[in-house]
C-alpha cells in the first residue's frame, strides 16, 4: 500500500494535440477510497491508466510513496485493476484464475493455496473454485477479476474502471456494498472511475470530478453538494443539478434582470462571465411579492419529493419541495437560501 | 380458439427443393446409380451390387493414393496452421494504412485462380527457365520436380502453403482483432509471460476461427486437384497422385465409371466423417468441465 502522488501530470495522445488530460497535482492518501467522476471522454480513464502504468504521461511524474515510478511498467508498480468488462481467463478454472498472478510471480504452492482460500471467501466464490471460468455470469466474472487483484497482499492500490457497467442493476447495489466493505476490511487505496454520481458518492470518501480533461473539484460528497467549485460540478452532481443564473454583482447585491438578491457577503473586483448558483434544494417557493417572481411550468412528483420546473427572468429554474408541501395558486415567487448561494466567475466559484 | 390445419405452406419450400434436387440430389443419385452397375457403352447397364465398392476398398492403388493424400493433408495442416497463427500475431493490430497494406498483401494469393497458381509454380520451379529451379540447380541442389518425387512433393507443399496460409492468417487476424485491450492490460497487471498471453488469451479467443480454418483447410486440401495436376500431373510416376487426380484418371482416363462412382462415394463419406469428427472433438473440448 502506498501514497500516490501526481506531480504536474498531463497527457496528450499526440504531440501538439490538445491535452487529453490537463496538468494536475494531487496526492492520493494511502488507504483512502476515491472516485473519479465525470462524463464519458472527460479524461478519467486516461488518468487511471497513467496511475496504473498502462499509459506513460507526456508530462510530469507519478510517485508511489516517495519513489518516482513514472517509467515503471504496470507489473512493477504492483497495482491491481478491474476493467469495465470482466476479464477472466476463460479456459482456466476459477481457482487457476485466482492463482495466476501469484504463479507468475513465482510464489510457492502452500502460499498460493492459503491466499486462494482467503480471497475466495472474501469474494464469495468458494463453491465454484473448480468450475471453468467460461460461462459464469458477468457479476461473478467481475468478482474474479477483482479477486485476481486482491490475492496479491502487497498491491499498492486497486483501480476500478467503471467496473459495474455490465452488471445487472440489482447486483450492482450488492457488489458496490461488498466493495465498500472490502475497503473497510482490507484498507487498500482504491480509485474508482465512474460516470454515475450515485456510485461515486456512495463508494468514495473523496470524489474527484473531472470535465474536459481537467480536474474541477476534489472533495467529500458533502462539499461537492454544498459548495461546487465549478458550475460543471453543480450541473453534474445532484438531480436535478444546480440552477445557474446569469447575474450582475454589485457589492453584496446580485441582480437577476430587474430583481435584486441580497448576498451574505461583499464581492469586489469580479471579472468575466458572472453567474449565481443555487441548488434546487435551497430554493423556496413563496407567495411573498417581495421575492423573485417565477412562472411555474410544471410540477413533477417523484415520490419522496416534488420538482417544480419554472422560469425566472427567462431562465429555467428548478425547485425541490418536500412531498407534503401544498402548492397554492399564489405561490409564484421564490427566495434563495443565502448561505447556499454561490457566485461563479467564468464558471469557477468565487471564494473569499 | 380452434386451430385450422393448413398444409399449403409446404409449397413454399418447393423452389428450394427443386434447386437442391438439381444441384445436389440428382447428380449424387446418378453417381449412386453408376456405382452399382457396370456398362460396356451403348447405354447398356448391368446390376453388380456392391462389387465396385468391394473392389475399391481392396484396391492397393487407391490405398496408396489415400496414404499420399493423408500425408499431404497432415503436412500442410501442420505447416499452415502454426504459420498462419504466427503471421497473424505479427500483423499490425491498429487499423491504418500499414495494416491495410499487410492485409492486401496477405490476401493476394487467395485471389489467384487455382490453375494459375499451378502454372506460376510450374514455371517458377523449372530448372531451365524458372527462377527457383534455376537457382537451386546453380547452387548444386538436385531439384527437378518432373523426375525427383521428393522435389515434386516439396514444390506442391510449398505451393499450397503459399496459396492457402493466407486464409488461416486472415481468419486468425479477425479472431485476434476481436480481443478487447483490457485482456492484454489485465495480463500485464498479472505479470503474464508472452507465452501465457498466447496460451490463455489469444489461443482461446481464436479457437472458433481456428476450428473453421482447420476444417476448411482439411476439406480443401483433401480434395486438392488443380494445382498438382498442373504442376506435376500426378507424377513422377504416381508420386503426387492424390485422391482426386486418381479419381479423374479412373473416371475419364480409363472410363471405369462404376468403380469411379463407388470411389467418389467413399471419398465423400471419408471427408464427411473426418470433418464431423474434427467438429465434434473441437466443440466438445469446449464444454467439458475441469475438475
Amino acid at each position: 500500500m502506498a501514497k500516490i502522488t501526481l506531480k504536474n501530470i498531463a497527457h496528450r495522445y499526440a504531440p501538439n494535440s490538445d491535452y487529453a488530460l490537463k496538468p494536475i497535482n494531487h496526492v492520493w492518501d494511502d488507504g483512502a477510497a476515491y472516485a473519479l467522476l465525470g462524463p464519458s471522454g472527460c479524461g478519467k480513464t486516461t488518468l487511471l491508466n497513467i496511475i496504473s502504468g498502462l499509459l506513460t504521461p507526456s508530462e510530469g511524474n507519478v510517485l508511489f510513496d516517495d519513489q518516482n515510478i513514472t517509467d515503471r511498467n504496470t507489473a512493477e508498480r504492483n497495482i491491481a485493476q478491474v476493467f469495465q468488462f470482466p476479464v477472466v481467463y476463460d479456459t482456466m478454472s476459477v481457482r487457476d484464475n485466482l492463482a495466476f498472478p501469484l504463479k507468475n510471480r513465482g510464489h510457492d504452492t502452500a502460499y498460493i493455496n492459503d491466499r486462494i482460500t482467503e480471497i475466495s471467501r472474501v469474494i464469495g466464490v468458494e463453491d465454484i473454485l473448480f468450475q471453468k471460468a467460461q460461462g459464469l455470469s458477468a457479476d461473478i466474472k467481475q468478482k474474479i477479476s477483482l479477486g485476481r487483484g486482491l490475492v496479491r497482499e502487497d498491491v499498492n492500490a486497486i483501480l476500478f474502471d467503471e467496473p459495474l457497467t455490465v452488471i445487472d442493476p440489482h447486483m450492482k447495489w450488492q457488489l458496490r456494498t461488498e466493495l465498500k466493505a472490502l475497503h473497510k476490511n482490507l484498507g487498500h487505496t482504491m480509485i474508482y472511475v465512474t460516470h454515475d454520481q450515485t456510485e461515486a458518492l456512495t463508494f468514495a470518501d473523496k470524489v474527484v470530478v473531472m470535465s474536459m480533461g481537467e480536474v474541477v473539484q476534489i472533495g467529500t460528497p458533502k462539499e461537492l453538494f454544498e459548495i461546487p467549485a465549478h458550475t460543471f460540478v453543480g450541473y453534474f452532481i445532484g438531480s436535478p443539478g444546480m440552477n445557474v443564473l446569469p447575474t450582475i454583482i454589485d457589492g453584496n447585491k446580485a441582480m437577476i434582470g430587474q430583481h435584486k438578491i441580497v448576498l451574505n457577503r461583499d464581492y469586489k473586483g469580479l471579472k468575466g462571465k458572472l453567474e449565481l448558483g443555487i441548488r434546487p434544494e435551497f430554493v423556496t417557493l413563496t407567495n411573498n411579492p417581495q421575492d423573485l417572481p417565477v412562472k411555474i411550468n410544471r410540477v413533477e412528483d417523484v415520490g419522496h419529493y416534488k420538482i417544480v420546473r419554472a422560469t425566472l427572468n427567462g431562465h429555467d429554474i428548478n425547485i425541490i419541495l418536500k412531498e407534503e408541501t401544498e402548492i397554492s395558486g399564489d405561490m409564484n415567487y421564490v427566495s434563495f437560501d443565502k448561505s447556499h448561494t454561490n457566485i461563479y466567475a467564468d464558471d469557477w466559484l468565487v471564494t473569499p | 380458439m380452434k386451430k385450422t390445419i393448413n398444409q399449403k405452406a409446404w409449397f413454399m419450400v418447393l423452389p428450394v427443393l427443386i434447386l437442391v434436387a438439381f444441384s445436389a440430389v440428382i447428380p449424387l443419385m446418378t453417381v449412386v446409380n453408376y456405382s452399382v452397375q457396370d456398362t460396356f457403352g451403348n447405354n447398356e447397364f448391368f446390376w453388380v451390387g456392391l462389387e465396385w465398392f468391394e473392389e475399391v476398398l481392396h484396391s492397393e492403388r487407391i490405398h496408396d493414393a489415400l496414404g499420399r493424400q493423408a500425408l499431404f493433408t497432415i503436412i500442410i495442416l501442420t505447416i499452415e496452421i502454426p504459420l498462419g497463427i504466427f503471421v497473424a500475431l505479427h500483423m499490425p493490430k491498429r487499423s491504418g494504412l500499414w495494416s491495410s497494406l499487410c492485409l492486401v498483401l496477405v490476401a493476394l494469393p487467395l485471389l489467384i485462380p487455382w490453375n494459375v497458381v499451378g502454372t506460376i509454380w510450374q514455371i517458377f520451379g523449372r530448372v531451365d527457365i524458372g527462377l527457383l529451379g534455376y537457382m537451386l540447380d546453380q547452387m548444386g541442389i538436385d531439384y527437378n520436380y518432373t523426375q525427383n518425387s521428393f522435389a515434386a512433393w516439396c514444390t506442391i507443399i510449398v505451393m499450397d502453403v503459399w496459396h492457402w496460409t493466407s486464409l488461416v492468417v486472415l481468419l486468425c487476424y479477425a479472431g485476434l482483432k476481436s480481443i478487447p485491450d483490457a485482456y492484454y492490460q489485465a495480463a500485464k497487471i498479472d505479470q503474464a509471460s508472452r507465452w501465457a498471453v498466447f496460451r490463455y488469451i489469444e489461443l482461446p479467443k481464436m479457437k472458433g476461427v481456428l476450428l473453421i480454418a482447420i476444417l476448411l483447410r482439411f476439406m480443401d486440401s483433401f480434395m486438392i486437384y488443380t494445382e498438382p495436376f498442373v504442376v506435376t500431373g500426378g507424377g513422377p510416376g504416381n508420386a503426387t497422385t492424390f485422391l482426386s487426380i486418381d479419381l479423374v484418371k479412373m473416371a475419364i482416363g480409363q472410363f471405369d465409371l462404376g468403380p469411379a462412382a463407388a470411389f467418389s462415394l467413399i471419398y465423400f463419406l471419408v471427408i464427411l466423417l473426418v470433418s464431423w469428427v474434427f467438429y465434434t472433438v473441437m466443440v466438445h473440448s469446449d464444454t467439458k468441465d475441469m475438475s
